[in-house]
């Protein structure tokens, strides 16, 4: 049973600075997998050489067994791969609705059509309407995207991926910039997604993290430091001295 | 402007036009010209409006249009649907070929290509004189009746039906193409080209597509321009006139197909008034207006209105 | 032979006022990221300005160049200050019509002072003579404007990498937030390079006035072939702005030469060539 998603021998360089460094990962499906580590670790350069945002300089991508490294972005969102931003990227001058109906529309390939009515197909439009109730945004369907509050908005970004039916999911610090009660409510929402969904995400909230999370992989200057679940990783030493430094003053989050 | 279509101001749009046959019966070769521009601007609507292209050079397609039909003209093909449909054709044929342009490279660089590209055939077609009459342009040139039946006559009748007749059917076009799924996308590639990648969207086709039809619809604005003055000229080609569609639909409103048509009437009927007068200071106005418009009524005419409506919804809904 | 080095010895001074004409659009893209299309309006500002300085009031040719320079940079900064820092933040298309309707405004205006024909320029004797060098014989006024965008190429640089100005405009183009952390001011170094840029623009327009004429329609004839310059020579370089420059005025003047029924053509098909091939330019900097 091949893995969800994995990388082997993964390695993004800018110039001569190795941002992502002979990372392998592996990660089964259904898996509930959290990326974290220091500022200027590397996640955020990993997850766009994941989803294809940038070209890896060498190493292989595999998800579900197939290999998707020369593929751009939208060809593997295609094969079941999708992701959401660090800081939102909405269609901003539609409406809520149709940030997920496009998405749906493309999944499809219905955007081939000129000549038919979008509003006709009710179809899109009620599935649409099924995945912003998920993320209990259902009464905000014909509101514009500026007017939601910056979590909902967040939430918004989780329900267009969703609308792309993914095997894998990669969200990228899924709460950044959203006040603590809002995060709690995104990861519930996160929490209750399918099973059969593979979830990779990236956060530096150790206290969500280690709630929601069933596997850890630490990355440090690019590298692999360490990987287990959350009770092997806050017995690792090598992982407080990177985060608390020496002494460790403070108890782990 | 959601509000705007909502009304369907198409319709009252189109008895406003079929009105002015009977309220201006000797301005009808202006109102045909106004049609045609409308045609035009809707065109350019298409792809910077809706889809966030910003194109230079818009009006070679017109040019296209416009030498296609008189060029076969000259060659014996009068019936004039039959020009059109050549001229349509061929601009699409053109922007097909060049989509590739507007797909690659940057914002400056799309700028840039689409100002050449525009530049590019302007100097093609005043080298090519054996083709074109170049600098002079093409000469009474014979335009035959309508499908067969239907003169062109002196007064300008048959131009105004057939331009508003052919302006209806783009309109209706556009109307279901950027309500379609398809429209959406644009709308979607617009709005934030970076998401789109992310939800599998083939944008570089997407844009491909957009191109093709609006060179496709402005190279019928260019057929119509020609049939109905019996002329073709190089400044159809112009960057003048690539600069005054631009403006036409952003001074009407982008992304709303009828502003866009609005836009097209004050500035046909804007430059029909004043560039008589005096060009050069037809274009020191028009210069001023560009620059002004970028501070003041950004939404153009159509989100002007549209405020308006919604203002005055609110205080009527106040005073309940 | 010698008609050959003629048509490119032409060719380089026509690169040379290229270059003047499209170094501060360069810089101001790099920097600014504002797309100005009506650059040329300062060259043919600096145009007039000559014009009217030698034709009207009797001021010699050599004067007439600095101060050509001054009056355009005083011009540019005032409406970098008054009006062009609004549009920074604006999205392209707004940029776009706003400068085009500039070069409109100022391409009418031009026809309303000074009407719509060419100005003529009388150029001083010790120009206008033919001068023998190494054995070709070069126009004087070509060996001037030659030496003339040199001596400017050198002096750009020079300022650019070795003086605290080009210091502080190479970190802004870098970086604007950091720039601005460390205590740049970076306003006033836009008004300042604006202002620059359109003043180089103003001279190389006086200096254009002899060589390629002057009328209201030079904004719009030297449009393609300045945003040429900027885009292959790479926004902000001054050195790719030279190169590029020099390339495309000797291309273009080769090209009229040997196969003049075909003309600008050349040049707008080597545009479209070229930014389909290398869209971000021979430096390989990005706008």
């Amino acid at each position: 049973m091949s893995a969800a998603i994995e990388t082997s021998n993964l390695t993004v360089q800018f110039g001569n600075f190795s941002a992502v460094n002979n990372v392998s990962l592996s990660i089964q499906a259904g898996a509930r997998h959290a990326l974290i580590g220091p500022n200027g670790a590397g996640k955020t350069s990993l997850v766009h050489a994941l989803t294809g945002s940038i070209a890896a300089t060498s190493g292989t991508i595999l998800v579900g067994g197939e290999d998707v490294t020369r593929m751009p972005q939208r060809l593997r969102v295609r094969h079941g791969l999708a992701r959401t931003f660090q800081i939102n990227q909405l269609f901003r001058g539609l409406s809520v609705l149709d940030n997920v109906t496009l998405a749906i529309f493309e999944r499809e390939s219905k955007t081939r059509a000129f000549w038919r009515s979008a509003a006709a197909d009710r179809a899109v439009i009620a599935e649409a309407r099924e995945h912003l109730a998920f993320v209990h945004l259902e009464n905000f369907a014909d509101r514009s995207v500026h007017s939601l509050p910056y979590g909902l908005q967040r939430l918004l970004e989780i329900a267009i991926a969703l609308a792309t039916r993914p095997r894998v999911l990669v969200l990228d610090e899924p709460a950044a910039g959203v006040p603590a009660a809002q995060s709690e409510a995104i990861f519930e929402r996160i929490h209750a997604l399918p099973r059969d969904l593979t979830l990779l995400f990236v956060e530096h909230d150790m206290g969500l993290v280690f709630r929601f999370a069933e596997r850890i992989t630490v990355l440090v200057a690019g590298q692999v430091l360490s990987e287990g679940t959350p009770a092997e990783i806050s017995a690792d030493p090598r992982v407080r001295e990177v985060y608390l430094g020496r002494r460790g003053h403070h108890a782990a989050a | 402007m959601r509000l705007f279509e909502r009304i369907g101001i198409g319709l009252p749009l189109f008895a406003a036009a079929i009105a002015s046959y009977v309220l201006f019966p000797d301005y009808l070769a202006l109102i045909a010209n106004i049609f045609i521009l409308a045609i035009f601007a809707l065109s350019y609507d298409l792809l910077q409006g809706h889809a966030g292209v910003v194109s230079l050079g818009h009006a070679a397609f017109l040019g296209i249009g416009a030498y296609t039909s008189a060029i076969l003209a000259a060659h014996g093909i009068t019936e004039p649907v039959l020009g059109l449909l050549a001229a349509l054709c061929m601009s699409g044929i053109v922007a097909l070929c060049l989509t590739r342009i507007v797909v690659v490279g940057n914002d400056l660089t799309r700028l840039l290509v689409t100002l050449g590209v525009g530049f590019l055939f302007y100097e093609a077609a005043n080298k090519a004189r054996w083709l074109t009459g170049g600098a002079d342009g093409m000469p009474d040139f014979e335009v035959g009746p309508v499908l067969g039946q239907f003169h062109f006559d002196f007064v300008g009748r048959t131009a105004f039906f057939y331009t508003l007749i052919v302006l209806a059917i783009v309109y209706l076009f556009l109307r279901r193409v950027t309500t379609s799924p398809f429209g959406l996308a644009l709308r979607g590639i617009r709005e934030n080209v970076k998401r789109m990648d992310a939800i599998g969207a083939p944008v570089a086709r997407h844009l491909a597509t957009t191109y093709t039809m609006s060179g496709a619809i402005a190279g019928i604005a260019g057929a119509l321009l020609a049939q109905t003055n019996r002329f073709a000229s190089l400044d159809m080609l112009g960057f003048e006139r690539s600069a005054e569609v631009m403006m036409m639909a952003t001074l009407g409103g982008s992304g709303s197909l009828s502003g866009v048509v609005l836009g097209a009437a004050t500035f046909g009927y804007l430059k029909d008034a004043l560039s008589a007068l005096s060009p050069k200071y037809w274009h020191l106005g028009l210069g001023i207006v560009l620059m002004l418009s970028v501070f003041v009524l950004r939404n153009g005419i159509a989100g002007g209105l549209a405020t308006g409506f919604a203002a005055l919804k609110r205080s009527l809904g106040g005073k309940q | 032979m010698a008609g050959l080095i003629s048509v490119v010895a032409d060719g380089i001074a026509y690169g040379m006022l290229l270059f003047l004409f499209s170094i501060g659009l360069s810089v101001t893209l790099g920097l600014m990221r504002f797309i100005n299309l009506a650059h040329g309006a300062f060259a043919m500002c600096g145009g007039y300005i000559a014009v009217i300085l030698l034709n009207q009031m009797g001021v010699p040719f050599l004067l007439t160049l600095p101060l050509a320079f001054l009056v355009t940079g005083v011009i540019g900064s005032f409406a970098e200050r008054a009006v062009i820092r609004h549009l920074y933040r604006m999205p392209e298309l707004q940029q776009v019509l706003f400068s085009i309707g500039l070069a409109f405004a100022a391409s009418a205006l031009a026809t309303i002072i000074f009407g719509p024909q060419q100005q003529p320029m009388l150029l001083p004797d010790w120009l206008t003579g033919r001068i023998d060098l190494f054995g070709l014989e070069i126009t004087g006024y070509r060996l001037f404007l030659i030496g003339s965008g040199c001596v400017a190429a050198v002096g750009l640089i020079a300022l650019f990498n070795y003086t605290l100005f080009g210091a502080r405009i190479r970190a802004s183009v870098d970086n604007r937030r950091t720039a601005e952390g460390i205590g740049i001011n970076v306003g006033r170094l836009f008004s300042l390079t604006f202002g620059f840029g359109a003043a180089l623009a103003g001279l190389g327009g006086a200096l254009a006035v002899g060589f390629l004429g002057l009328d209201p329609t030079f904004p719009f004839k030297y449009l393609v072939i300045v945003l040429m310059v900027v885009a292959i020579g790479g926004p902000g370089s001054i050195a790719g702005s030279f190169i590029a420059a020099i390339s495309l005025g000797v291309i273009d003047a080769l090209f009229k030469y040997f196969v003049p029924e075909v003309g600008s053509f050349v040049i707008y098909a080597l545009l479209v060539v070229m930014m389909v091939f290398f869209p971000k330019g021979i430096a390989g900097r990005t706008a």
